[in-house]
């Protein structure tokens, strides 16, 4: 009896090849590979080191909130703020360091501005019990509005004594000719990929969001841990904010703005799902990527680039259908 | 001396007296079966016993000894562990990370401890065999049936050394060859010396598994017989009312 027990569950155990043909991380790479391989054939300018070096670079934005987003959607929760947040965040840094601050100063304001409004929307919606869409909608507005009122709604372009230091850090390129962004982008990825795959706090998330009142019943911290992820969503946002910043060498308010539905389509067509329970970090970096490579791939194809948003939407549903469908194999 | 012993417990809600006076007690290795019908006070007999619910008056002891529970979580930690009627998993974890939920194996020392998964597929897996379940520990609980997802209820009874498991209707709400599934299962925490209470509705159930069957009606116990000396007619009678007394 034993035997054939143990022999059932070894034929019926799914081989490493299925795994990958069923995960929508894998075909959505796929899908960047493939349009890449096309673009360096079609375009003479795609495949280019300055290209390249542009599109990974421009992707490490969306990527780096994505990161944090994911937690928050594995979880069946959502942040519409993380725009704005990014923009606060990178106006406190600016002022900060304007009026003559260190850079350390000004990073340690930006992170612990982050921490704060992230800590205000995880509050209201774990504790409170505040629908997470409402709270960060009103967030957005919030924090952008703030972000006006620190810097009288001007652009900061100069950054005091550590100017320098903040360009290099955001524009700079310490290693190997990458560019810094995409450094911290891969890091940023490895060690959320680490927590969601290796830890107790990463098991506990996608127990929320795949029961929150069985994990409640478990003794899991619920609610602590629901804080926690929109305290990293916004970090992330902030993370981002402080880099693009160093990047672009000027803040305005209106940078980061409506970038938090980009963010959440990246998170989705990296195969986070936003009734909670899946998500990976892998996907969400992934995602990010499949949405520049379309932006860029317009511009080089010489598509008007008011098709940029017929395209990313469409490549949105377009990985929510394969979803659909393969959902729809296993019921069967 | 019993497992659990129970003396003269009661539990109120505002006016509402929920259980009057039930003292009743299990030995290891028993089945008790408890019956009644809505409303008659077994879900707020079990929930006392599980933490849930502090008693109004009287005392609960485990082998002998009184115990005082104001949370789940103590119950827990006293080897009282409950399968909730609508299971508590989470259908997007497999089998394995189900069973261990909030108590997971970690390996390493110190900060740099991380999920076990070996080890915990490997004990998963051993549970499921012990309970003879045709539950695979990597299987998404999504994918499963009724019996297969109850069989993941009730090894998370099993990791720890539970004395007794408290089920309320396992078998509500699963189909007919499902139920025989989990009948076994039952019989299976019985064999390891494990005293099982058992909510249910369905007499053919409690018959089939139960060593002893208590009907409670209106709060009180009014019945706590072998299940040798009674029949689905007088327990039937019992629940109603038709018999006052067993």
């Amino acid at each position: 009896m034993a035997t054939a027990l143990d022999q059932t569950m070894a034929q019926k155990r799914r081989t490493l090849g299925a795994a990958v043909l069923a995960n929508q991380t894998f075909w959505v790479l796929l899908a960047v590979v493939l349009a890449c391989i096309f673009l360096s054939f079609a375009t003479d300018s795609f495949a280019t080191s300055k290209n390249l070096y542009n599109i990974t670079r421009n992707a490490t934005f969306v990527a780096i909130i994505a990161l944090g987003m994911t937690l928050v959607i594995i979880t069946g929760g959502i942040d519409l703020s993380v725009g704005s947040v990014l923009c606060l965040c990178s106006m406190v840094l600016a002022v900060v360091m304007h009026s003559g601050y260190s850079i350390e100063v000004g990073i340690a304001a930006s992170v612990a501005t982050a921490l704060l409004i992230g800590a205000f929307n995880g509050l209201l919606i774990a504790y409170v019990g505040f629908p997470p869409f409402v709270v960060t909608l009103g967030m957005l507005s919030i924090a952008r509005s703030l972000a006006m009122v620190a810097s009288n709604n001007t652009v900061v372009f100069q950054f005091g004594p550590d100017h320098d230091k903040l360009l290099a850090l955001g524009g700079g390129a310490w290693l190997f000719g990458i560019a810094n962004p995409v450094i911290y982008m891969i890091a940023l990825t490895l060690l959320t990929g680490f927590v969601l795959r290796w830890t107790r706090l990463g098991r506990y998330i996608y127990a929320i969001g795949g029961n929150e009142q069985a994990a409640t019943a478990t003794g899991i911290p619920v609610r602590p841990i629901k804080v926690g992820v929109y305290m990293i969503s916004a970090l992330s946002a902030g993370v981002a904010g402080i880099v693009q910043t160093g990047w672009l060498g000027a803040v305005t308010t209106n940078i980061g703005a409506g970038m938090e539905l980009q963010v959440i389509a990246a998170t989705v067509i990296g195969g986070a799902n936003l009734a909670g329970g899946t998500g990976t970090a892998l996907g969400a970096l992934v995602g990010a990527a499949l949405i520049e490579v379309i932006r860029n791939s317009l511009g080089l194809l010489g598509i008007n680039a008011f098709w940029q948003g017929t395209f990313i939407g469409g490549a949105t549903i377009l990985a929510v259908l394969f979803d659909r469908i393969r959902n729809f194999r296993q019921s069967e | 001396m019993a497992t659990l012993e129970i003396t003269n417990i009661s539990k109120h809600f505002g006016a509402i007296q929920a259980v009057s006076d039930v003292s009743l007690s299990l030995e290891a290795g028993q089945v008790l079966g408890l019956m009644g019908d809505n409303g008659a006070g077994k879900s707020t007999l079990v929930k006392m016993i599980a933490g849930n619910y502090r008693p109004s008056q009287g005392t609960i002891r485990l082998n002998g000894s009184e115990i005082v529970l104001h949370r789940p979580i103590e119950a827990r930690q006293h080897g009282i562990e409950i399968v909730h009627q609508d299971l508590a998993l989470c259908n997007n974890l497999s089998a394995a990370a189900n069973v261990f939920l909030g108590r997971e194996l970690r390996r390493g020392f110190g900060p740099l401890r991380v999920l076990d998964y070996k080890a915990m597929y490997r004990r998963a897996g051993e549970i499921f065999r012990e309970l003879r379940s045709e539950t695979r520990p990597r299987d998404l609980v999504r994918q499963m049936s009724g019996g297969q997802r109850q069989a993941v209820a009730i090894a998370r009874t099993m990791i720890s050394e539970a004395k007794i498991v408290l089920m309320d209707e396992p078998t509500a709400a699963i189909s007919v060859r499902q139920v025989a599934e989990v009948l076994h299962l039952i019989r299976g925490l019985r064999d390891r010396g494990i005293a099982v209470v058992l909510i249910s509705h369905r007499m053919p159930d409690v018959f089939d598994v139960a060593d002893r069957v208590v009907v409670m009606r209106r709060g009180r116990k009014v019945a706590d017989k072998p299940i040798s000396q009674t029949s689905p007619e007088e327990v039937t009678g019992l629940i109603t009312g038709a018999i006052e007394r067993g």
